[in-house]
């Protein structure tokens, strides 16, 4: 068959078109990996096909992936993970102990002691039990059920996951879902699929991405006229704007679930990405207990992490969970069938979790190389965001508030008028057009504001803090160029 | 709560329930399906009531360990995965293997080629949305070879975390929620129930259409006809869901049967899903997996230019059995450019596959040839679990039949025995007054006093009032041996305990 007859000749109508499809998913859009990516894959085919630019590689700053930056993984899960792989290494001597017992305790809890064999929907028990055990140990001892854990293929399975489970009505009935603007697409994205009503409630960009439960309202308020908000989803450490909550914020943004009967969704993916001086990460649930038993007993709420971001950066292995408190029993029931849709997450990934919740102790003999690389790696980023702040903040015409966690920076560009005239001549959003022009003329692909959502009129962009410290310095620098150029070639 | 999430199915929790018939004492209520015939509190008191009694009694139970042959889980009944797969894996997650001479070279040298693909020569981090090119590319050229030479273009190819992914992107795509009447899928009956409840959870509605278990569950294009009609005026149905080799019946679709099916999509205008998970799982004399798309290209046109199809598979599976690592891909052929925009937005939201469940589909798409150093090996252990499958399915055909109130068809394909029981009136009637379908109540007895874990054939579909078990023949053969030993036993004792 020709490729145009793979891809069928249309002269008697499809079943499936874009008027036979489902809406929902037309109006699904993730840019993350949209069309400035598809540009910069097509350069690098150019680039590898010999033809001239003036770059030699594309930077791909747009991805919140540590090690396709040139991250290390860490050495003692990697360890692990090729015994649980490949058990005959078990008799390798090059392999550490404690490396071994880890893998073996796994080995066992897996069907015929492969990591092949499914799981349980929910995911592994015993990792489950370690998953509350840590937990527990992060919130100073407040209770974890393993019951109330459900590993998930990533966070944003479970993210995706949890909001099938609320996501309900119709017409002026349906489910509203609260998103901060900005946001990490992927929740716009899951939102347009299921038809849920997406309520935007913006940062405060002059107070440094805070929160503000008057916006909050202002927000819920305004959406209770044409739907029925029923979901607040809050990203803590944030993406793209790297904020970290501040204690006095979170308890606030739980009054505020209480008291207008609202699920909270708590994506803490970031949870170990924290670099900033005074800022601390506060798990919403330990807040939440914190905060007595009518706030602990009531509010029901979500929990993400996972094990491609922090320290461990290995989002090639798919790897999370998500606890959720307070659920009616009920509910959890029909969660389990639909997590059974997926099988199971990938055992490889529930593995890697089991490490990442259980790491090595001090009395453990990979416990010192263990820790010198995750600190290498956590002060590495904490450099590169203290660096692009810094830098960025040098430029006239780009503002960027610091980055207090996370991974990415979401600077502010002021963009002339003649070059927003330019874009809307080319049916581009500015910031499309200002990023597509950088991805020309320097090769580095960053993603657009608009891909995340920000106050009319306002322009941004997000950038990674992931490329290796030097490489770093020189994508700012070309940033720094770049931007001076542009804003005199529309002057 | 939302109101698309329903089923009425065996939960699927294989250690929870084996858990507690082993156990003696019961943890926590059974998770059960809010079914239209099951009454959750009923089948509650009756596990309670087992339990109890054990726990009273003291009862020893007549086993040791439950036989676990609930899913298609080659590694969890206990078959061993490939080791040059396992190998590359390993060298791949830690890349100092690949210096180590306790590993063959081509072993090595794969797992050094598969590095070189991932950005950053990582399996942490994520590929491109499809899936890591080169192995999207392999994978073209597996199912090119597969065909007889038919190509395949990789830009038609997803991968992602297991084929049931797969599938529920495609039916998101085809059921449109707000439209009325609703989207209908026509499915086999008996079915893969996770399938149905893909369906079931985005809206559609199930069509089905009865294979015909008198005739080794041929699949009948009249049969079709009478499903498609029968959906006049309840809903509207734009998709056509087969499986080959089947699940759970053991059938292989012939040419011809496959021919009349896309047939039938190109002039009723349905929309094709082709589960080919089994394509290596043939062991009938006389049967041969043919694919969907190879017959439809050589079917020509107007059927090759038009019929839209989308196949499945999967490592899950087959030779690999790697049910854990969550990788299959799905191949689309005919589909609108504008809708593969959208699909493409879609899948990128998921961000992509496991890496190392890609690793593994690209080695099952090219495995080790002749001349390779690790090839006897692999062609040894491929040999073995082939061995072993037909093996097993000769003894399941020959032990079920030989038992009264025990039949089944030879099994032809696919991973799973689905005997039809002929149930005794005291047996229903027991079952009824439990609240509980009676396979169900077969397969609850056979779990508590058998100590075999096998699913109950309400849960696939089955034509009312007949009753089936489903359970997996890959396992070793002493655990087939003794599964056998089991079921005859407790087979035997049941149909005498309600004569």
């Amino acid at each position: 068959m020709s490729q145009q007859a793979v891809n069928g000749v249309a002269h008697r109508g499809r079943v499936l078109t874009l008027d036979s499809m489902n809406p929902n998913v037309k109006r699904v859009e993730y840019a993350v990996r949209g069309p400035i990516v598809q540009r910069a894959v097509q350069i690098e085919k150019e680039l590898k096909e010999g033809v001239k630019k003036p770059f030699t590689e594309v930077i791909k700053a747009n991805i919140g992936d540590a090690h396709a930056m040139g991250q290390k993984p860490i050495t003692f899960f990697r360890q692990v993970l090729a015994l649980c792989s490949y058990p005959a290494l078990l008799e390798d001597s090059k392999f550490p102990e404690d490396a071994k017992k880890r893998a073996q305790r796994i080995l066992e809890a897996c069907g015929g002691h492969s990591i092949g064999a499914y799981s349980t929907s929910q995911g592994i028990e015993c990792i489950r039990q370690d998953v509350a055990r840590y937990i527990e140990k992060r919130d100073g001892g407040i209770p974890s059920n393993p019951d109330n854990i459900y590993l998930s293929t990533g966070a944003s399975d479970a993210i995706v996951t949890i909001l099938k489970l609320l996501v309900c009505g119709e017409g002026r009935d349906r489910t509203g879902v609260m998103i901060s603007i900005p946001q990490y697409p992927l929740y716009s994205a899951a939102l347009a699929d299921l038809g849920a009503v997406q309520i935007n409630y913006y940062l405060d960009e002059d107070n440094c991405w805070s929160l503000n439960i008057t916006e909050l309202r202002r927000a819920l308020n305004a959406a209770r006229e044409h739907c029925n908000p029923r979901v607040l989803c809050i990203i803590n450490p944030g993406n793209p704007t790297g904020q970290v909550q501040s204690r006095q914020c979170i308890e606030d943004v739980i009054q505020f679930a209480k008291e207008e009967h609202l699920f909270l969704m708590a994506d803490e993916v970031y949870q170990d990405n924290v670099y900033a001086e005074g800022c601390q990460f506060h798990s919403f649930k330990k807040v939440l207990f914190e905060m007595g038993p009518e706030y602990s007993n009531t509010v029901e709420m979500a929990s993400f992490h996972s094990t491609s971001k922090c320290y461990m950066g290995e989002c090639g292995f798919r790897g999370g969970y998500v606890e959720v408190i307070n659920l009616d029993p009920e509910v959890k029931a029909q969660l389990i069938k639909l997590v059974s849709v997926r099988l199971c997450p990938p055992v490889p990934g529930q593995a890697l979790l089991d490490l990442v919740v259980n790491p090595p102790q001090p009395d453990e003999p990979s416990y010192a190389t263990f820790m010198k690389e995750r600190t290498a790696v956590l002060s590495a980023l904490a450099e590169k965001a203290r660096l692009t702040e810094q830098i960025f903040n040098t430029v006239p015409g780009i503002t960027c508030n610091p980055v207090q966690g996370a991974m990415y920076t979401f600077p502010r560009i002021t963009l002339p008028q003649k070059a927003i005239d330019k874009a809307k001549e080319l049916g581009l959003v500015p910031d499309m057009f200002y990023c597509m022009r950088l991805l020309e003329e320097d090769g580095i692909c960053l993603v657009p504001g608009s891909g995340f959502g920000q106050r009319e009129g306002t322009y941004h962009f997000r950038m990674t803090i992931l490329p290796p410290t030097d490489k770093l310095k020189v994508v700012l620098q070309k940033i720094r160029e770049f931007h001076l150029r542009f804003t005199q070639e529309f002057s | 709560m939302s109101s698309n999430v329903l089923v009425s199915y065996w939960v699927h929790e294989p250690r929870h329930l084996y858990d507690q018939a082993a156990s003696k004492v019961l943890s926590q209520p059974l998770v059960v399906p809010s079914g239209t015939h099951e009454n959750d509190p009923q089948v509650r008191v009756l596990v309670q009531a087992c339990a109890q009694q054990s726990q009273q009694q003291g009862v020893r139970k007549p086993y040791k360990e439950v036989i676990d042959v609930f899913q298609g889980d080659l590694h969890g009944a206990g078959m061993k995965p490939l080791t040059f797969v396992r190998q590359v894996l390993a060298a791949c997650v830690y890349p100092p293997l690949i210096n180590s001479n306790n590993l063959p070279l081509d072993v090595r040298q794969r797992a050094q080629e598969e590095l070189g693909r991932c950005v950053g020569g990582s399996v942490g981090s994520y590929s491109a949305v499809a899936g890591i090119p080169e192995i999207v590319h392999s994978i073209s050229e597996f199912i090119k070879r597969r065909d007889g030479g038919i190509p395949s273009h990789p830009e038609n190819i997803y991968i992602s975390p297991g084929s049931q992914w797969s599938i529920s992107n495609i039916l998101n795509v085809l059921v449109n929620r707000e439209a009325s009447p609703r989207t209908g899928v026509l499915i086999p009956v008996p079915c893969y129930n996770i399938t149905v409840l893909s369906i079931t959870q985005l809206g559609a509605v199930t069509v089905p259409y009865y294979l015909s278990e008198e005739q080794g569950w041929a699949l009948q294009v009249e049969e079709l006809q009478r499903a498609l009609e029968s959906a006049k005026g309840v809903c509207n149905p734009v998709a056509l869901y087969v499986i080959n080799p089947g699940n759970p019946a053991g059938y292989v679709q012939s040419q011809k049967s496959v021919q009349e099916v896309i047939r039938f999509a190109w002039e009723k205008r349905l929309f094709l899903l082709a589960d080919e998970l089994y394509q290596d799982c043939v062991y009938g004399e006389n049967c041969e997996f043919v694919s969907y798309k190879r017959t439809l290209s050589e079917m020509g046109p107007p059927f090759s230019g038009t019929v839209e199809l989308a196949s499945f598979h999967s490592v899950s599976k087959g030779f690999l059995g790697e049910c854990g690592l969550r990788a299959g891909y799905v191949e689309l052929v005919n589909l609108d450019p504008a809708v593969m925009k959208h699909i493409h937005t879609l899948f990128s939201k998921d961000t992509c596959a496991p890496v190392l469940g890609q690793i593994a589909l690209d080695l099952m798409s090219n495995p080790p040839k002749p001349g390779d150093p690790s090839y006897p090996l692999y062609k040894q252990e491929i040999e073995h679990i082939r061995a072993v499958l037909v093996h097993n399915v000769k003894r399941v055909h020959e032990v079920i039949n030989s038992l009264p109130g025990f039949s089944c068809p030879p099994i032809e394909g696919g991973l799973f025995a689905f005997p039809r029981l002929n149930l005794t009136p005291k047996a229903i009637q027991k079952a009824k007054e439990l609240g509980l379908q009676p396979d169900t109540f077969y397969c609850t007895r056979l779990l508590e006093e058998g100590g075999v874990f096998t699913g109950p054939g309400w849960e696939y579909g089955q034509k009312e009032g007949t009753y089936h078990i489903r359970f997996c023949i890959a396992a070793p053969q002493d655990v087939m041996e003794e599964l056998l030993r089991r079921l005859s036993s407790f087979h035997m004792t049941f149909m005498k305990d309600f004569s």
